[in-house]
């Protein structure tokens, strides 16, 4: 048996080539040697986001390109419908936790590296565990989980005194989104690149039936399914809400559907369209997958390591009409309010915590209401779980000025709900406070003793 | 064992049940299965391809375990494509997974007959030498080809088939057969049968476009000598006059025929895309000719016959305001008119088959039912053999790649691709593979690529240092996620050749890793 170094050695041979060689096109300060490689097996930790079509891919292909620190978060279940694609997952394990099984099945394969699976939602994590990741590679399917994600790796972001980004407080983004053929891979730096915010239009909201259209005029099946799903279930079952993963009440949808789609001699309704326009089910399969996780895993690596230049800063893939990849070069919003310098309070030194979080109710760029409220890591107030709540709830009769130690000007970070195109979403912001200074009200030791 | 149809569920909306079919009864054979292979075969045997066999003759060793996730520790020692073809079986028991422990080159050296039992040959980590003669035993026994490679930070991704035609190429956008500015009889009588002028304010604002477009084309015909709206002038008038129409500010309807108004002037007649088809040579059928030509013949004479210099209707509208009732007849009268063209084309085809000594129901009607609803989308797609695009590549299409900046380094790495196998010729090893000899293999492989480039009739001085460094810097490496990346791409074309859906790539795909600005070749 060849002992331990030289076997390290030899298993990472190719990688090496990458790793240990000087290169002309590779990224600033790259500083090859097997120190690197260790440094990466070694410290760089990175948090995939989700483990489904993309994140299994990720996840395998991280731990192949010398990752060894990885954790990995979900709350969905496994379901016999994600096994064309979902590879890391068998028939048996339908009905487990994703993230679980993943990590232990790269475990099982990929002997050294270490994945903490995390079964929850991504809005159960407190910001200190998203800060302890250098890089966070996202494999989601959807805009608000994306915009959360977002909005918590911009938080962290702070600038200097030009409003120029802190490097050290930078906290890189790769983002892998696919849709049938087509896909787009993009690496975000916060305050360097353009943030998932800045570029927010690439989403446009899903547009839906007009609900006159349902209710008079429908004309394709999909009115019909959507008439039986949004209009007719609440007027036969007043009160009892609809679930889209039970079989039973999709059933029903669907034979409304069809008595609907008869009545006014509409062709085309059948169970699987039924299921696709109640749930909004996405297309989705392998290769595509495959294609953009291994371009999102090939630039966190970059990024952790300098080998090669980085994506800049957008690819998209579409394979419909022959093959077609194109890298666009988006542009940041200067006035971000994700990932800019921050939105900008101005507030008497009396302010009160509780008139602080009635403020953002009602300011023009936030609208955010039920605001938890942090300052340098410590919380001010929580909303949420009860417990934070009541040990905080002293606080709120105290002016925010005293909390935040009577600065002239700091940065605090609230997490609530906001509305966007009438949809409730949770979000994170971050705030730049400015106290107005009232004559002799300041005590200036304090404030540039913190 | 699971419903296919739950478990296939999010494909079978992009393929169906037809292009499923052709997957599952699909024969395909990998030669090599190091991550390029393996990653190309997992993402198909997921998708549930009919049968794979893997061919590698290789064992496993401690390398592989760093780019490879179908071995493992245990595998060391073992037939690399035993164990791969193992892990393959374990993702999908539906597929039917062997292997031969065999080296590939040897394969095609002594056994070229072997490779006629498959519909796909999947070619992975192939030289230059067993490329060129795989490619010419595919090409004359007719089994389709596709070469991927991972090479450090580049690859690349070639078809090899002789010609794939695609009758449902399903493309994203493509305008819709509406005949706005040449109603047939049938839509004229149904839109001269709805008054546009109508005072009731329901029927105004649900009269479908379709009928406002094609009573106001008529309308501004008569006006101007026979003539639609052609200059921008004109376009933007016709919309005034739509705007002029409506007796609310929010009328969809309306709204939708602005959007819709530049489908009045769109010219009649076929596309050049079809034009070109139906004046392919091939499209002069005898005995030997495939059914998708049989049917292009038919079509073509449709056209010029009874189709008045149009293809068939496609028969389907796309949604738009409108009262059911009204939507739902004017469906039916595209539907009726769809209907009335294939049966004219069905029976060209029945006499072409009978003129050219075939069964005259050789092709089922389904088959020429979904023929006629994509006429206008049909694709032809030829591929030269390797060896042919080596020796005389297209020679514009050459100078432009070595000029235009976009492609400075995809054509660099094209070339230097085919220089690394020139160099394993002479050396028996890739160029830096061990750092000792860096230097002198830098020119080494420089004196090679420019030697290919001045072979081809260029100046080598096109290629830059940085490239061939970066080439040399990669020592053969195959690294996970561009094998991934390439062996995805890969599948994503075999997927598209089996199922005759979508089409497939043309040229050469150059993966370029270092800023993904990736190119196709058309050489």
């Amino acid at each position: 048996m060849a002992d331990p170094v030289s076997q390290a050695s030899s298993r990472w041979r190719d990688l090496d080539k990458l790793l240990l060689r000087p290169g002309n096109l590779v990224g600033p300060n790259f500083d090859p040697g097997t120190e690197l490689r260790d440094d990466l097996q070694e410290y760089a930790k990175v948090l995939v986001v989700g483990a489904g079509g993309l994140g299994c891919e990720l996840l395998k292909d991280l731990a192949l390109m010398g990752f060894r620190n990885l954790e990995v978060i979900d709350m969905d279940r496994i379901e016999v419908s994600n096994l064309n694609r979902q590879f890391l997952f068998r028939l048996q394990d339908v009905g487990k936790p994703k993230a679980e099984v993943a990590a232990h099945r790269v475990m099982e394969r990929v002997s050294g590296v270490d994945i903490v699976p995390h079964f929850c939602r991504i809005q159960d994590k407190d910001l200190e565990f998203y800060n302890k990741f250098n890089i966070i590679a996202l494999g989601l399917d959807s805009i608000e989980a994306r915009s959360y994600i977002n909005d918590v790796a911009c938080s962290f972001l702070e600038y200097d005194a030009e409003d120029n980004p802190c490097e050290e407080t930078i906290k890189p983004m790769v983002d892998g989104g696919t849709e049938g053929f087509k896909g787009h891979a993009r690496v975000i730096m916060p305050g360097v690149t353009p943030c998932f915010e800045c570029t927010i239009w690439l989403f446009p909201p899903q547009v839906k039936f007009p609900l006159c259209t349902l209710a008079e005029t429908p004309r394709t099946a999909a009115h019909c399914i959507e008439y039986a799903h949004l209009i007719k279930w609440d007027e036969v079952h007043g009160g009892k809400p609809f679930d889209a993963d039970d079989p039973e009440h999709m059933q029903w949808v669907y034979s409304e559907a069809v008595k609907r789609a008869e009545l006014f001699g509409i062709p085309g309704v059948t169970y699987s369209l039924t299921q696709g326009v109640v749930k909004n089910i996405i297309p989705a399969i392998a290769s595509t997958n495959a294609i953009i996780s291994a371009a999102c895993a090939l630039e966190t690596l970059k990024i952790a390591t300098s080998c090669s230049k980085t994506l800049s800063n957008y690819l998209s893939y579409n394979g419909l009409e022959g093959l077609h990849t194109k890298v666009t070069e988006f542009v940041r919003d200067k006035d971000c309010p994700v990932c800019g310098p921050g939105v900008l309070l101005e507030l008497d030194t009396t302010t009160t915590l509780q008139k602080f979080i009635e403020l953002l109710e009602e300011y023009p760029k936030l609208h955010m209401s039920k605001a938890s409220v942090t300052y340098r890591g410590e919380n001010l107030y929580m909303q949420a779980p009860p417990v934070l709540e009541e040990m905080t709830r002293s606080n709120l009769t105290v002016p925010l000025f005293d909390l935040m130690g009577k600065i002239p000007k700091g940065i605090v970070h609230i997490s609530g709900t906001a509305t966007k195109n009438d949809k409730k979403t949770s979000c994170t912001r971050k705030l730049r406070v400015l106290f107005k200074v009232i004559d002799g009200d300041t005590d200036m030791d304090t404030a540039t003793g913190s | 064992m699971a419903e296919p149809k739950t478990k296939y569920d999010r494909q079978l909306r992009i393929w169906g049940e037809q292009g499923q079919a052709a997957l599952e009864n699909a024969s395909i054979c990998l030669l090599n299965c190091g991550p390029t292979g393996s990653e190309t075969l997992k993402n198909l045997v997921l998708g549930g391809i009919g049968s794979i066999t893997v061919i590698d003759g290789s064992k496993v060793e401690v390398a592989d375990l760093g780019n490879n996730f179908m071995v493992d520790e245990s595998s060391i020692g073992q037939s690399k494509a035993k164990c791969v073809c193992a892990f393959l079986q374990e993702l999908n028991d539906a597929v039917k997974a062997k292997f031969v422990e065999e080296s590939p080159e040897a394969l095609i050296e002594t056994n070229p007959s072997f490779f006629s039992q498959f519909t796909l040959v999947i070619a992975t980590q192939l030289v230059e030498t067993s490329m060129l003669k795989l490619d010419r035993i595919c090409r004359q026994s007719n089994v389709m080809l596709i070469f991927a490679r991972s090479y450090g930070l580049t690859g690349f991704v070639r078809i090899s088939l002789k010609e794939h035609d695609v009758i449902e190429s399903k493309p994203d956008h493509f305008l819709d057969d509406l005949r706005l500015n040449d109603p047939w009889p049938e839509l004229q009588r149904f839109a001269e049968s709805i008054d546009l002028n109508a005072t009731d304010p329901v029927i105004h604002k649900h009269t479908p476009y379709v009928v406002i477009l094609v009573k106001m084309a008529e309308e501004w015909a008569n006006k101007h000598g026979g003539c639609l709206p052609s200059t921008r002038e004109e376009k933007k008038e016709f919309k005034d006059l739509l705007k002029s129409r409506m007796i609310d500010i929010d009328e969809e309807n309306y709204k939708e025929a602005i959007e819709a108004s530049f489908k009045v002037s769109t010219p009649r007649g076929i596309s050049s895309r079809l034009r070109q088809i139906i004046e392919d040579s091939s499209a002069e059928v005898d005995s030997s000719s495939s059914d998708f030509w049989v049917m292009v013949a038919a079509v073509k004479d449709f056209i010029v016959n009874e189709g008045g210099g149009e293809a068939p209707l496609e028969g389907s509208i796309p949604d738009m305001t409108s009262l059911t009732e009204y939507y739902v007849n004017l469906q039916k009268i595209y539907q009726a008119k769809a209907e009335a063209d294939f049966l004219a084309v069905e029976s060209r085809v029945r006499n072409i088959l009978k003129r050219i000594g075939r069964d005259q129901d050789a092709i089922p009607r389904t088959t020429i039912k979904t023929f006629c609803k994509n006429a206008r989308k049909l694709t032809v797609c030829r591929y030269r053999l390797i060896e042919d695009e080596f020796n005389s590549p297209v020679l514009p299409e050459l100078q432009k790649y070595l000029t235009d900046e976009d492609y400075s380094v995809a054509i660099g790495f094209y070339i230097l691709l085919r220089a690394v196998d020139r160099f394993a010729t002479n050396y028996n090893r890739f160029p830096g593979m061990f750092d000792g000899e860096m230097d002198e293999d830098i020119s080494r492989l420089k004196t090679i690529a420019v030697g290919i480039l001045n072979d081809l009739g260029f100046n080598g001085s096109t290629l830059t240092e940085d490239l061939t460094n970066e080439m040399c810097r990669f020592g053969g490496a195959e690294l996970h996620a561009v094998a991934a990346f390439t062996g995805g791409i890969a599948s994503q074309e075999v997927i598209k050749l089996i199922t005759k859906q979508f089409v497939p790539m043309s040229g050469t795909f150059i993966f370029n890793g270092v800023d993904h600005k990736s190119q196709l070749l058309l050489l």
